[in-house]
């Protein structure tokens, strides 16, 4: 049940996207979601829709995969759709008790929708086809420049590697508590929202009691090996680009150009 | 009133590049009554298996039966079998979360939808049994040692009065008194009330000296099965999958292999040494 969570999990395999550096993937994805909201027609998404299944294809990630993290946004898909599906003023083409459908919001709906799911794609493949060390990694280097704001982007950097690496841990005690609880005769799906409420609580306890000790225990440990913040700290991979990183740009840059001015065309 | 497993399979992440079978073709019969040992390398298949017993993990094939019924069929009441297989996860303390000890022992009773007194009953009767005393229980229960937080955890599954017990490791991470405690205490359970019990462990002298049978798994499958005496005839076997037969049967055979005319099947610390006592007195007269 909680293992179809995929927002930040990596998937191991050997591929072109993995061996990429961190920092390409991370402007790549800034790139991709800029592009998706800088096109007005039909070849826009095409475009999009096109590299996008390049990319997965040369990840070697099954798309199944991320078929089922989409699972857990479809929510926020569905409510974005209905409100742009209602309340889009325009030409009216069903028209039930207040509410009609509108045909701007019906193009509205289906093309946000599409929007909205290409970016969550795009946006899990590199988090699927990159390691949070690596990740972070990227980060810090690619925000190293804020320091000049005294702006602690090392910190930042290692709070979010912590953050990402606790979250598969975590999901899993939350597992096993829960089997725990339900051995007990604890119910955690029937009753009304109250009930439910309510039934959570022995999962919370014993999930913040043993995040603390988690917690305690990894503080300990980074005390113990000598650990004092970003000050002179060096990498044991520091990151180098290589070829197909600079490719790799290019072939991004050209994309947004040919997205952005094809995208833009009005036609007939 | 036993649990049958006929050809159960378990894979884990079908149709994944992860997938693995956890179980495979389980066939497993634990009659009333009986005191089981489960003994396997970490990642054999043991948790798993447990985790079957009460319906919290669903067999991808197969049938189980407990009291001769199908627990895969439509409308079985799960959550009634889960309080009659009694199951103690590992690290059970890990699981409190009430504002004191009594509380928590009280979960169990009520969520089986017990009136107030009955399960008050259940929960002093279940932690008296566990030797847990009066004055410790309106403590918190985070405020208690190791050893007492585990036999408060117990309590909370006992108090459900379940007809089996399953307990996944209940020694893992005690020290040796911690141990020999816990374990005494199951096996006086089991004793006085005739429950089946069944015991996870990766230890062999754990579960040697307590158990009436012990069930070795290796990679999802059943390797042997019988009295403790029986597989622990199997030394070579058990060393090729990670385990070993108790630290005893080993000083036995080397006290033969040096010419002391030995019986080697003892199992227990008390019985080896009658054993040797034995033989040196047969060398004497």
């Amino acid at each position: 049940m909680l293992r179809d969570i995929i927002i930040g999990q990596y998937y191991q395999t050997e591929s072109v996207i993995h061996r990429l550096d961190p920092r390409v993937k991370l402007g790549g994805t800034l790139l991709y979601i800029i592009s998706l909201f800088c096109f007005d027609n039909f070849i826009g998404y095409v475009l999009a829709i096109l590299f996008l299944g390049i990319v997965i294809r040369l990840s070697h990630v099954p798309f199944k995969l991320m078929v089922r993290g989409m699972k857990a946004i479809l929510f926020l898909l569905l409510i974005t759709a209905v409100f742009n599906l209602f309340l889009t003023p325009g030409e009216p083409l069903v028209s039930v008790w207040k509410l009609s459908i509108s045909k701007e919001g019906l193009v509205l709906a289906v093309t946000m929708a599409v929007r909205l799911s290409l970016l969550i794609i795009g946006s899990s493949i590199m988090t699927l086809t990159t390691t949070p060390n690596n990740l972070t990694d990227g980060m810090e280097k690619m925000m190293a420049p804020l320091k000049v704001f005294r702006i602690p982007v090392h910190e930042v950097a290692m709070m979010m590697s912590i953050a990402l690496r606790f979250i598969p841990i975590l999901l899993e005690e939350t597992d096993k508590i829960m089997k725990a609880q339900m051995a007990r005769g604890a119910d955690f799906e029937s009753g009304n929202i109250f009930a439910r409420a309510k039934a959570l609580v022995p999962l919370l306890i014993p999930l913040f009691v043993s995040a603390f000790r988690r917690a305690n225990d990894l503080a300990m440990a980074m005390e113990s090996r000598c650990y004092r913040g970003g000050d002179g700290r060096t990498k044991m991979k520091p990151l180098v680009y290589a070829r197909r990183d600079a490719i790799a740009y290019v072939c991004l840059v050209g994309y947004l150009v040919v997205s952005i001015v094809l995208g833009n065309v009005v036609l007939w | 009133m036993s649990i049958v497993f006929e050809n159960i399979n378990f894979i884990y992440n079908a149709g994944m590049p992860t997938e693995r079978k956890a179980l495979e073709d389980i066939c497993l019969e634990i009659p009333d009554g009986q005191f089981v040992g489960i003994i396997g390398h970490t990642g054999s298949g043991k948790s798993t298996l447990i985790q079957h017993m009460n319906g919290l993990m669903k067999a991808s094939s197969g049938a189980l039966y407990f009291q001769g019924e199908n627990i895969y069929e439509k409308g079985y009441d799960l959550k009634s079998l889960r309080t009659k297989v009694g199951l103690v996860f590992q690290y059970p303390e890990h699981q409190l979360f009430e504002v004191d000890v009594f509380s928590d022992v009280c979960f169990g009773p009520k969520n089986q939808g017990l009136e107030q007194e009955e399960v008050e009953k259940r929960a002093k009767e279940a932690l008296r049994m566990v030797g847990v005393e009066d004055h410790m229980f309106f403590q918190s229960p985070f405020e208690l040692s190791g050893g007492q937080k585990r036999r408060v955890a117990i309590a909370g599954v006992l108090a459900m009065r379940p007809d089996v017990l399953v307990l996944d490791e209940p020694t893992a991470g005690l020290d040796p008194k911690g141990r020999g405690e816990i374990l005494d205490l199951i096996k006086d359970l089991q004793v006085k009330t005739g429950k089946t019990v069944i015991l996870v462990s990766h230890s062999m002298e754990d579960v040697a000296e307590y158990v009436d049978r012990i069930i070795v798994m290796n990679e999802g499958k059943i390797m042997l099965d019988g009295t403790p005496r029986e597989v622990f005839k199997h030394t070579q076997g058990l060393e090729e999958v990670g385990l070993a037969a108790p630290e005893v049967s080993y000083i036995l055979r080397d006290l033969k292999k040096r010419g002391l005319d030995v019986a080697t099947d003892a199992i227990t610390i008390s019985e080896a040494a009658e054993a040797i006592a034995k033989a040196i007195q047969q060398r004497h007269s």
